[in-house]
């Protein structure tokens, strides 16, 4: 199981992968931004991408939609971890086809709740 | 109502006193057949209307052009010049702010991710010595067991010392890596009473600006400025107070299972 981790912050990647390391997942990659990450991403290497939204260059959000109109990664889960906290972002994103959407702050319950629900709508 | 007592209020008392005057006296000549008259009366109402527009633009232009230099976006004395710094100096002060808080969540980070896996070695050692305790305390250990036993007992009780001396350490580190609040509450303070010193002339330039739009009957179009949510806005302020915006995970939660999520 790889994971690629997508925040602009170096200390959010950072606090993320030190969570998904507890929870089991110690195979990860960080990339800063959606420009750096769909090449990745594209490379098939990944099982599964946690991305922030707001970020400059190539946002999450256009990242989710870029991923979901790729036919290799459309059935790529994807969970965005962002501040971005309008009803509507929440709606659109999940309209995008996102697997799941955890608001910062978060806790690490939180994460791991989500991650295994992922997980289990996929198995 | 409103709008009627902003624009008499822009209106000079000689013009309102020529315009009453002549008002009365354009009756008057109409009243006594005098047409050749009255039109020179309309022709001069005319000239005054223009005038008092001319007067009250070049008013307005004067207001907002002071309001502007209020900005220093274009700094022509030293004192502009300084205020002008303290804008650069706000970008840069904001940026201490953003390394500061960096290093500071760095260097915790360091040292969590240093003690973690200390405390979680000696966690692991103390179960295995308190499991092997019990046995020996039920008499199920072997001498040669419990000579073995003893011998961890010794080494546990020294890595025992040493890393929790070293857990300590990193502790009151993590403790002493917090002191960027205080650097920063400071700095951001001082960023934003700037920051209002900016919005108040920024009140007053659109004040102007509105003035300048009545006049000249000008109506712009706002719906092409609403901003996109698409790229991300950021944090929300104020979030419980609000319906547009989710004030935690479990609103989150909600808003998906009503999707069907």
């Amino acid at each position: 199981m790889k994971i690629l981790i997508v925040d602009d912050f170096s200390t959010m990647r950072r606090i993320i992968k030190n969570l998904l390391r507890d929870l089991g997942f110690a195979n990860t990659d960080e990339a800063d931004d959606g420009t750096t990450a769909l090449p990745m991403l594209k490379t098939g290497k990944y099982d599964f991408l946690v991305t922030d939204w707001n970020m400059p260059g190539m946002s999450g959000f256009d990242l989710l939609k870029a991923v979901r109109a790729d036919e290799n990664l459309n059935t790529l889960p994807i969970l965005m971890v962002t501040a971005e906290a309008k009803r509507d972002q929440i709606v659109a994103a999940a309209q995008a086809g996102v697997n799941g959407y955890v608001v910062k702050p978060f806790t690490a319950a939180v994460l791991k709740e989500k991650i295994e629900k992922i997980f289990e709508r996929i198995q | 109502m409103g709008n009627n007592s902003i624009e008499n209020s822009s209106f000079d008392p000689d013009v309102v006193d020529a315009l009453k005057s002549q008002a009365t006296e354009l009756v008057a000549q109409v009243n006594a057949g005098d047409y050749a008259r009255a039109m020179t009366l309309i022709n001069d109402l005319n000239e005054v209307r223009d005038q008092s527009l001319y007067r009250e633009v070049g008013r307005l232009t004067r207001s907002l052009h002071e309001a502007i230099n209020n900005f220093q976006i274009d700094p022509r004395n030293s004192e502009q010049k300084e205020a002008l710094s303290k804008m650069a100096d706000a970008s840069d002060r904001l940026e201490y702010v953003v390394q500061m808080t960096s290093q500071a969540a760095n260097r915790t980070m360091d040292l969590v991710e240093d003690a973690m896996p200390r405390a979680r070695a000696l966690q692991a050692q103390a179960t295995s010595l308190r499991d092997d305790w019990q046995r020996l305390r039920r008499r199920e250990m072997q001498p040669a067991e419990f000579r073995e036993l003893y011998g961890r007992i010794d080494r546990f009780f020294v890595s025992l010392s040493e890393e929790s001396e070293g857990i300590y350490n990193s502790l009151s580190e993590i403790l002493l890596a917090q002191d960027f609040q205080d650097l920063t509450g400071q700095v951001i303070q001082k960023v934003t009473s700037l920051v209002r010193e900016v919005e108040e002339n920024l009140l007053s330039l659109v004040v102007m600006a509105s003035h300048v739009d009545q006049m000249t009957g000008t109506v712009h179009d706002l719906s092409s400025m609403a901003i996109s949510a698409e790229q991300g806005v950021g944090p929300q302020m104020n979030a419980a107070e609000r319906t547009d915006v989710v004030s935690g995970q479990s609103d989150v939660d909600d808003l998906l299972s009503s999707l069907g999520f």
